[in-house]
């Protein structure tokens, strides 16, 4: 099995993010992997325990620290590990997708695996984008994969609880949206030993897309209402809210 | 190019699904301004789709279509676009337009807003907003180009505007069904037995703020002397902290409580789709500009165990 990952870098939504002219203030932000890939991650390093095979981590080096992420990748079970060497911090997912499809194609692999969504694909997913450049099929919000001769058996969720399970002819791409176990965990110790000796191909881009979307603003969202904030301590914010509840015979 | 608007319908067990009623409500509306017409496209034999406010309903009666398969509907929508080369592509931003949408876009060309919260029109272009970074920020954007794909957030529009009852009208596949490479295999139903949240009055909901298995006996103390039960956010339940059955928003279940007591969630898009209409929401998180904040009725930044200690000696 020839199993491809893909990375996204992302802007951390943990924290404040700042806006600068139309576009989020890349500069004074955080950059995370995509908590998708997390799960795309595991799943590929499941495929390839049961079967075999090797397992590539790509990426579009957005800021120049693709490097951390990828080398986490290795730690949890990739093989080989690949960047896209962009430098470009607001590269939109179509763009992204292109570079990669181009990078993807001559490995020709028999499984795609990328995660779900990011929460800056304000143009797509990578993965449905990618699936169309490189003509595959592609399936997502993806909760298992097992594969067998050549097909892969998997489960896709729709909403409550309801899903389907589908068996697709290799190769395709699938955005997966959770592994059937917990992301493993790399040690600190592990990924710094790994980063010594890791060797990490770099490849320019290729290949040309545009989102075509125009951004006419980037701000937070002006909403109607925002919750009464109740301020004090925790004692105060406790004994506020359990009065709110009796005053409405909710406790 | 024509100017008009096709909306790309979603059902399930043989039903309508609501996000497909608001997006047509809200085609009417552009449909209007662009002076075209609204088209909905239903792929799927045995579906129940006359209840639809469109200007025409195409209905692809194939029986081996109405389970959901990625591969066919998306060539299907390809190919109906070809050839009604429309100003406007709707998709539900659900796990099933989630796999076309972007798709659609790669092999046209034609830009894509995914996260769409709302749609309208400026001088005779499109506007989108789109519900970005968790819901942090919105991001406007202006499609370039002839046609624009729109794959909207469920809940964003009212349904009503989108009933009516125009009678569909059966076309063959566009596309020959026999080499496809995903193949339909079984639904999967929801695990039974556990409480039903959607029938609880009070709910406590946990998210991934509650950092750790060992926690929920704080939540679950609080519920109890609440008369509550305690429900979770999605990543809550995939590191398997709470059964699946506890999962409110977009995959999992939507609840409308009396009570919505919620501690460490942020208020993503996709838990926003499952509780927004609770009539009492109010949310304890750490982060001052917590989206959730902007749906809650009542809020506190704070630490959310220091809170729930509080409020267990008071009840
Ligand atoms: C197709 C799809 C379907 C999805 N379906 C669902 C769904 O059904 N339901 C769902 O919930 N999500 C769903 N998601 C996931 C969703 O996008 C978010 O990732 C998820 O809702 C985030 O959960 P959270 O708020 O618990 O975690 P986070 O976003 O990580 O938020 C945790 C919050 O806890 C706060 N916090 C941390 N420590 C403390 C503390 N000590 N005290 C107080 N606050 C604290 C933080 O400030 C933060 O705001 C779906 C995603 C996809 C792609």
């Amino acid at each position: 099995m020839n199993i491809v990952v893909v990375l996204k870098h992302i802007p951390s939504v943990a924290d404040e993010l700042p806006v600068r002219g139309n576009q989020v203030d890349f500069d004074s932000v955080d950059f995370v992997l995509n908590e998708w890939d997390e799960q795309s991650l595991e799943q590929a390093a499941l495929i390839k325990e049961a079967l075999g095979g090797t397992v590539t981590a790509i990426g579009v080096d957005v800021i120049g620290e693709l490097d951390n992420l990828l080398h986490l990748a290795l730690a949890k079970g990739a093989d080989r590990a690949v960047k896209i060497a962009a430098d470009d911090a607001g590269a939109d997912s179509h763009r992204q997708a292109k570079w990669l499809s181009e990078a993807i194609r001559p490995m020709a692999p028999d499984l795609v695996l990328v995660g779900v969504q990011a929460s800056n694909d304000i143009d797509g997913q990578l993965g449905p984008l990618l699936a169309a450049y490189l003509d595959l099929p592609y399936i997502g919000v993806v909760s298992s994969i097992e594969v067998q001769d050549g097909t892969a058996l998997m489960n896709k969720e729709f909403a409550g609880g309801f899903g389907a399970r589908y068996s697709v002819r290799l190769p395709f791409v699938a955005g997966v949206q959770v592994a059937p176990k917990p992301p493993r965990y790399a040690p600190v110790s592990k990924i710094r030993q790994i980063a010594q000796t890791a060797k990490i191909e770099v490849l320019e881009p290729s290949g040309e897309a545009d989102s075509g979307l125009v951004f006419r603003k980037v701000a937070p969202p002006v909403v109607s209402g925002h919750a009464e904030m109740i301020e004090g301590s925790p004692k105060e914010i406790a004994a506020r809210l359990v009065a709110l509840l009796k005053e409405r015979g909710l406790a | 190019m024509s100017k008009d608007i096709l909306v790309v319908a979603e059902h399930f067990n043989g039903k309508i699904a609501d996000v497909t009623f608001e997006m047509v409500g809200k085609a009417r509306e552009l449909a209007a301004g662009l002076g075209g017409k609204v088209v909905a496209l239903v792929i799927g034999a045995g579906v129940e789709a006359n209840d639809l406010a469109s200007d025409a309903t195409l209905q692809v009666n194939e029986p081996a279509l109405t389970e959901f398969n990625p591969e066919a509907y998306a060539r299907i929508v390809e190919a109906v676009v070809q050839e009604q080369a429309p100003r406007l592509v709707m998709f539900g931003w659900t796990s099933m337009g989630m796999d076309l949408a972007a798709w659609l876009s790669g092999r046209t060309g034609a830009p894509c807003a995914a996260y769409v919260r709302d749609l309208r029109l400026e001088n005779g272009g499109l506007v989108i907003s789109c519900q970005a970074y968790n819901g942090k920020l919105i991001a406007e954007v202006e499609p370039q180009g002839e046609m624009t794909i729109a794959a909207c957030l469920a809940g964003s529009f009212p349904t009503e505007a989108g009933r009516g009852a125009t009678a569909a009208t059966s076309i063959p596949s566009p596309i020959a069904l026999d080499s496809l490479r995903v193949r339909f295999v079984e639904a999967i139903q929801p695990p039974p037995g556990d409480v039903d949240i959607t029938t609880q009055a009070k709910l406590v909901a946990v998210g991934r703020g509650i950092g750790g298995k060992e926690n929920i006996e704080l939540a679950e103390e609080l519920a109890e002397k609440l008369g509550a039960v305690v429900a979770a956010s999605r990543p809550v339940v995939d590191a398997g902290w709470l059964p699946r059955t506890r999962q409110v928003g977009k995959s999992g279940l939507k609840v409308k409580p009396k009570l919505y007591l919620m501690l460490g969630i942020s208020g993503a898009p996709e838990h926003l789709e499952g509780m927004k209409d609770a009539e009492l929401i109010i949310a304890i998180n750490t982060d001052k500009k917590a989206p959730i904040f902007n749906v809650a009725h009542y809020g506190a930044t704070a630490d959310l165990f220091e809170v729930a200690e509080a409020m267990l000696e008071l009840l």
